[in-house]
């Protein structure tokens, strides 16, 4: 980090390289290779098989190019079939579990979103007695760590009988979450007020301004906060793991996890695993793919708030 | 993750701050055009509210509750005092427990921090491609679970390709989380791996505050990168830098998935962090009351933590200007 640009307007090219721009580059390298190199390894491993990954565990490529781990991995392998490859014989009902996983985070991600824009347009736009005193505590629920209502949370989700299913793992943070509120809320207070007294001379009431007018124009930070969430509630593991017992409420992450628990007699089946463990990430990294600029500028402004 | 300051840092746009300090008595509009905004807010806030109140308000006074409580959800919760408290105290694995969370939090937040620091810098002063930005934020996209699985088997140690290079290299195996003495290292490390694209970010997005004529200025004066970073770079981010500590300190102190699925507190309790104890007392033993009471004391002590960074840092108020 030290030496490192000569002018701040950044045209690499037309500097010559320094001394201290080649160490800097070099850091850089180092820290793009140590980031992308486990993906590769995952999908290297994923492709062997597991007694080639015995014999030649350094290899770069692929041993014995086999998608044995895959079709393990999503449970297409007769149970003799698996445990003869290295395999535990127990398979992941892996579209089941997507299918769940994507159903929760879609449901957490559009409620949580739609129920915090509409408290931050009554925080920020309407005019009503104790706001302030009722976004102070909103603000509050900020500094209790979530591992704080997780008991208290289960216990009452076991009363409501709702163990066991999607809506469960669901509804603590299908409402709203003190962050989404707070977040929304900094944006529709920088709206000129002239843009909704346009609109209530045309006649329009505050509930179509707000749909109309307001929520389309805080397209960018909805996206920005959907995205968050989508990542933060489809990576979720100890919330899930908590509320769900069976197949029918098992999320992705969950399932990898007791993947990785059944271990086989003859050792961890690594090649099942990095599977398994490649398409869990997958809907991800295919999310990132089409939104990576998006997200990437979305964490920066998140960061300036 | 969230980040919060009751005073964010500067540059906001213009209307925020203004919006802020905005008192229903000072609006410039008539008060024709606010009638019937009480009712309205009742319902727009009524979703946000139910879930406040439901899932957040109740849920923290309702665990305050049971700590001093026996219960174990099958029979109703019976009051013991301060029993849970008391027994809380008394237990050396808590002490182990808070004792290895503490040592995590240190590593994972000390190398974190350092690094997201000098991957922003690098962003910052080095270029500007967002193709590097979205690399370096890669690993975040992977849950805790699928980084821990992938980095067991890198760190394996008959098999993984780590040791098969630091055995190629000359150099003994190293069991990284079988053995005790590496197992907390290696767990905030694989953890340092996840987030240091993402604290990376929000350090970048603080950077790109700093109006860049400060460092044509400097530059103006002969200052080397290393005196600028340490005169313009460090002070004007230092808000930014407190918040973005706070967050991540109160984060790593949650650690769970990723101990859960390499260690599972093994070996010999050496990674039981506090998280995982507590899981364990409520859903292994059905000691909810006895989880509760160390959940309390984990409130306790991230609220002191928080205050205390908060007044230290004073992460409210900004050099810039």
């Amino acid at each position: 980090m030290a030496a490192v640009a000569e002018t701040t307007t950044v045209r690499p090219e037309r500097r010559r390289p320094s001394f201290g721009r080649i160490v800097a580059w070099t850091v850089m390298a180092a820290i793009v290779l140590i980031t992308l190199v486990p993906f590769y390894w995952i999908l290297r491993t994923a492709l062997s098989s597991n007694p080639g990954l015995n014999a030649q565990p350094a290899d770069p490529l692929p041993v014995d190019l086999t998608l044995g781990g895959f079709e393990r991995a999503l449970g297409l392998q007769s149970a003799e079939e698996a445990v003869a490859q290295g395999g535990a014989g127990g398979g992941l009902k892996f579209w089941r579990y997507l299918l769940n996983s994507v159903l929760v985070s879609t449901l957490i991600t559009t409620c949580q979103i739609f129920f915090s824009a509409m408290a931050a347009y009554a925080f920020a736009r309407l005019r009503w007695r104790g706001r302030d005193t009722v976004f102070a505590l909103f603000l509050a629920g900020l500094m209790v760590p979530t591992i704080f209502t997780l008991l208290p949370n289960f216990v009452l989700i076991k009363e409501l009988g709702l163990v066991d299913n999607l809506l469960g793992i669901a509804l603590p943070t299908m409402f709203m979450t003190p962050f989404a509120v707070f977040f929304l809320r900094q944006f529709f207070m920088t709206i000129p007020k002239e843009v909704e007294e346009a609109a209530l001379l045309d006649g329009a009431g505050k509930v179509r301004i707000f749909f109309r007018v307001l929520l389309p124009m805080a397209s960018t930070p909805v996206m920005t906060l959907a995205v968050l969430t989508y990542i933060t509630s489809w990576n979720d593991y100890f919330w899930p793991l908590m509320v769900s017992y069976s197949d029918s409420s098992r999320v992705l992450t969950v399932a990898l996890a007791i993947f990785r628990a059944q271990t086989p007699q003859s050792g961890i089946d690594w090649s099942g695993l990095m599977a398994a463990t490649l398409i869990a990430a997958l809907p991800m990294l295919v999310l990132f793919g089409f939104f990576a600029r998006r997200i990437v500028s979305s964490i920066s402004f998140t960061g300036l708030k | 993750m969230t980040i919060a300051s009751s005073s964010p840092p500067s540059r906001l746009p213009p209307g925020a701050a203004e919006g802020a300090r905005t008192r229903p008595g000072k609006e410039r509009a008539g008060a024709g055009e606010h009638r019937g905004d009480g009712r309205l807010a009742a319902v727009f806030i009524a979703p946000a509210m139910l879930g406040f109140l439901v899932f957040l308000l109740w849920p923290t006074l309702r665990g305050i509750y049971l700590s001093f409580t026996d219960f174990n959800l099958l029979t109703p919760e019976k009051w013991v005092g301060l029993d849970n408290y008391v027994r809380m105290v008394n237990d050396p694995i808590f002490w182990n427990s808070l004792w290895v969370t503490v040592e995590y939090v240190v590593l994972n937040i000390g190398v974190q921090t350092v690094a997201a620091l000098a991957i922003a810098v690098l962003l910052q002063r080095l270029t500007q491609s967002s193709v590097l930005r979205g690399i370096v934020l890669a690993p975040y996209l992977m849950s805790n679970v699928v980084a821990g699985i992938v980095w067991l088997w890198i760190l394996d140690t008959q098999l993984g390709i780590g040791n098969e290079i630091i055995s190629g290299l000359g150099f003994d195996r190293i069991p990284f989380l079988a053995d005790e003495t590496w197992a907390i290292p290696t767990i905030a490390l694989i953890n340092v791996w996840r987030h240091v694209g993402y604290t990376a970010l929000l350090l970048f997005a603080g950077l790109m505050a700093i109006p860049n004529d400060m460092y044509e200025a400097a530059k103006v004066d002969g200052a080397s990168e290393w005196r600028m970073f340490w005169r313009i770079t460090m002070p004007l981010l230092r808000p930014v830098l407190a918040v973005v500590l706070i967050m991540t300190v109160i984060g790593s102190f949650q650690v769970f998935d990723t101990v859960a699925v390499t260690t599972d507190g093994g070996p010999a309790n050496a990674t039981n962090v506090l998280q995982l104890y507590i899981y364990d007392s409520a859903f292994g033993r059905f000691q909810f009351g006895y989880a509760s009471a160390m959940s309390v004391a984990l409130l306790v002590v991230l609220s002191a933590i928080t205050i205390l960074q908060y007044r230290l840092t004073r992460a409210g108020q900004t050099d810039l200007g």
